[in-house]
């Protein structure tokens, strides 16, 4: 059984269409790739999948389970994860709390616990404590623990949300466009990452990216959308040939030409 | 063991508590005393109040209405508990901090109730719209003490006694109170539940997928902050014998708004300051007169030019002073 299906998902903002009857299906240890041109739907997808918006028509199953129409923050707590395009990270915060908010299912000590620090509290804050450092360590953001994290470089922002996901414990991780603003070097790094968090971790991961040399490298299935509506599916080698993939991208004419914009 | 440290921390810190108060009693004339009792009261305030409107970055511009439920939870249970306390235990120091004490944890919890009943409908809200909301509250709350006959409408409430309510509140109490709130507001802050309500400041759609139940976080919060109101407005109440509905007017939400803003919205060491700041800035402009709150309000304007994120921003004292002592060896400079 699959770990994510989409059935015939529908989107609607008054008179766009955003994301009309995608259908596809992730397997658990997968790293996915979901494509399209500038607009295709595929944060929109992200959006509806993690509960920020409520799929007009159409069904979405994790784990066997329905969840469209959960609210975001319950979707999270079953086991989705995600991180955002134009990174949301909680900018007055160091790394490491960043990460720890998302332990929220770590910590069992109560709000007067809190207040009034009982030994409870001490203990899951440093059991806390000690799984942000090793997600941290992970993504090598490590040195960076006690930073504020507004003023991190850009890729290491990046890196810090994945960090921040993975503290959910997820099942399956969505990466919208994890490698914007990267440069070569970091995006080659974020390859072996995202292949780490899949073996070592045993994480499914969902990835929307417009870098192709991340994409072609790292995922295994590839789905293409376009205008909201899917173009194509397959492997890296098929969509790179693929006429419809190649029409959206590059335009109708000049067959041939391999999509790398 | 921790909890015994702790103990003997408390009693100590009661103890010069104690000693402070017979210092300034000594020391000082009646109007100064009755400034820094005003003073503690306003930190309480400032301190609750930049929970909500600094941590979580929900904006409430109606807390007066907090405190007027607990001024007058307060004077009425401190009045019912009066007759029976006193009754069997007669009328030492002991029994009187139990009434008081009971009736400020009454205030509380009317307030924190109140909290609820506000905050589950409206931080649904954000921003301009919750200002709104809270506003209003408030406003209602003072028209309802006004119209309510049992609490003496718009006179006040001053108990069964002619004299009025009995005048519990001192330095001690005032300040035993602000140690605690400070204290425990504190530790709410710099832990799990704090970084999410922080979380939340910054960015609501992020902390949601992060799995933080936002919404029943800003209530809670919303709740305490109510409550810690309730907790200054027993204070207030058993200060000047009485309540009075005018007491809590819409100037005196803003007086705490201004007193977490000039502090530095998110700082609770700049609630601190920002509620003396109040306090002894209203006393010392008191001879101008009908001026004074053109003068206050040009103050304002000043101290919103030359720092407009508040004294301390949203940094905290000790953490400035422990970066004076041992500095970063690899930290950059400042500026960058």
């Amino acid at each position: 059984m699959s770990l994510l299906e989409l059935r015939s998902v529908d989107k609607i903002f008054g008179g766009l269409h955003a994301v009309r009857g995608v259908s596809f299906q992730v397997e658990k240890g997968a790293i996915f790739g979901l494509i399209g041109p500038n607009g295709a739907g595929k944060t929109t997808l992200f959006n509806v999948i993690t509960g920020v918006y409520t799929p007009e028509h159409g069904q979405i199953s994790f784990a066997g389970k329905n969840i469209a129409g959960l609210k975001p923050a319950l979707i999270a707590e079953r086991g989705v994860a995600r991180t955002f395009q134009n990174i949301r990270i909680f900018r007055t915060m160091t790394v490491a709390e960043n990460v720890m908010v998302a332990g929220h299912h770590l910590h069992k000590a109560s709000i007067a616990e809190a207040m009034l620090r009982t030994r409870a509290y001490d203990r899951d804050e440093q059991a806390l404590a000690k799984r942000a450092h090793e997600l941290l360590e992970v993504l090598g953001l490590a040195e960076l623990a006690g930073e504020v994290s507004g003023s991190l470089p850009y890729g290491s922002q990046r890196r810090l949300e994945i960090a921040r996901a993975l503290m959910l414990s997820p099942e399956l991780l969505l990466l919208d466009e994890p490698a914007a603003g990267m440069n070569s070097q970091e995006a080659r790094t974020l390859n072996e990452q995202i292949r780490f968090l899949r073996d070592q971790l045993g994480l499914t991961v969902i990835l929307v990216e417009h870098n192709m040399a991340v994409v072609m490298n790292v995922c295994e299935t590839i789905h293409v959308v376009d205008h909201g509506e899917t173009i194509a599916q397959g492997t890296p080698s098929e969509i790179k040939t693929h006429p419809k993939v190649l029409a959206a991208y590059l335009g109708e004419e000049e067959p041939g030409i391999e999509a790398q914009p | 063991m921790r909890a015994v440290i702790r103990v003997a921390i408390a009693a100590c810190v009661l103890l010069v508590i104690y000693a402070l108060q017979c210092g300034v009693q000594a020391g000082f004339t009646e109007y100064v005393q009755r400034i820094i009792l005003l003073a503690g009261i306003n930190v309480i305030l400032a301190v609750g109040l930049n929970l909500i409107n600094g941590t979580t970055g929900q904006f409430s511009i109606g807390h007066a209405g907090f405190m007027a439920v607990g001024a007058y939870g307060a004077a009425f249970v401190g009045v019912q508990l009066a007759k029976p306390v006193h009754g069997a235990l007669g009328s030492g120091p002991l029994a009187e901090a139990i009434v008081f004490n009971g009736a400020l944890l009454a205030g509380a919890l009317f307030a924190g109730i109140s909290g609820l009943i506000v905050g589950m409908p409206s931080l649904r809200l954000r921003g301009d719209y919750l200002a709104v909301v809270t506003l209003g509250f408030g406003e209602i709350i003072r028209i309802l003490f006004n119209n309510a006959t049992f609490l003496g409408s718009a006179t006040g409430y001053f108990g069964d006694d002619p004299s009025g309510l009995p005048a519990y509140t001192n330095f001690f109490w005032v300040f035993a109170w602000v140690t605690v709130i400070v204290i425990l507001i504190h530790n709410l802050t710099f832990s799990q539940t704090g970084r999410s309500l922080t979380a939340i400041r910054e960015d609501e759609i992020a902390a949601e997928a992060m799995a933080t139940p936002t919404t029943r976080l800003k209530v809670t919060a919303f709740a305490i902050s109510a409550a810690t109101a309730g907790i200054a407005g027993g204070l207030f109440a058993h200060m000047q014998a009485g309540v009075r509905p005018e007491d809590f007017r819409f100037e005196k939400s803003i007086d705490m708004v201004v007193m977490i803003i000039v502090g530095g919205l998110g700082s609770i060491s700049g609630a601190i300051l920002g509620g003396i700041f109040v306090a002894v800035s209203l006393e010392l402009m008191r001879d101008l007169q009908q001026y004074r709150l053109v003068l206050y309000a040009l103050l304002l304007i000043v101290i919103m030019i030359v720092r407009p994120e508040g004294l301390l921003g949203t940094r905290e004292l000790h953490h400035l002073l422990r970066r004076k002592k041992a500095p970063k060896p690899a930290a950059p400079t400042e500026s960058s």
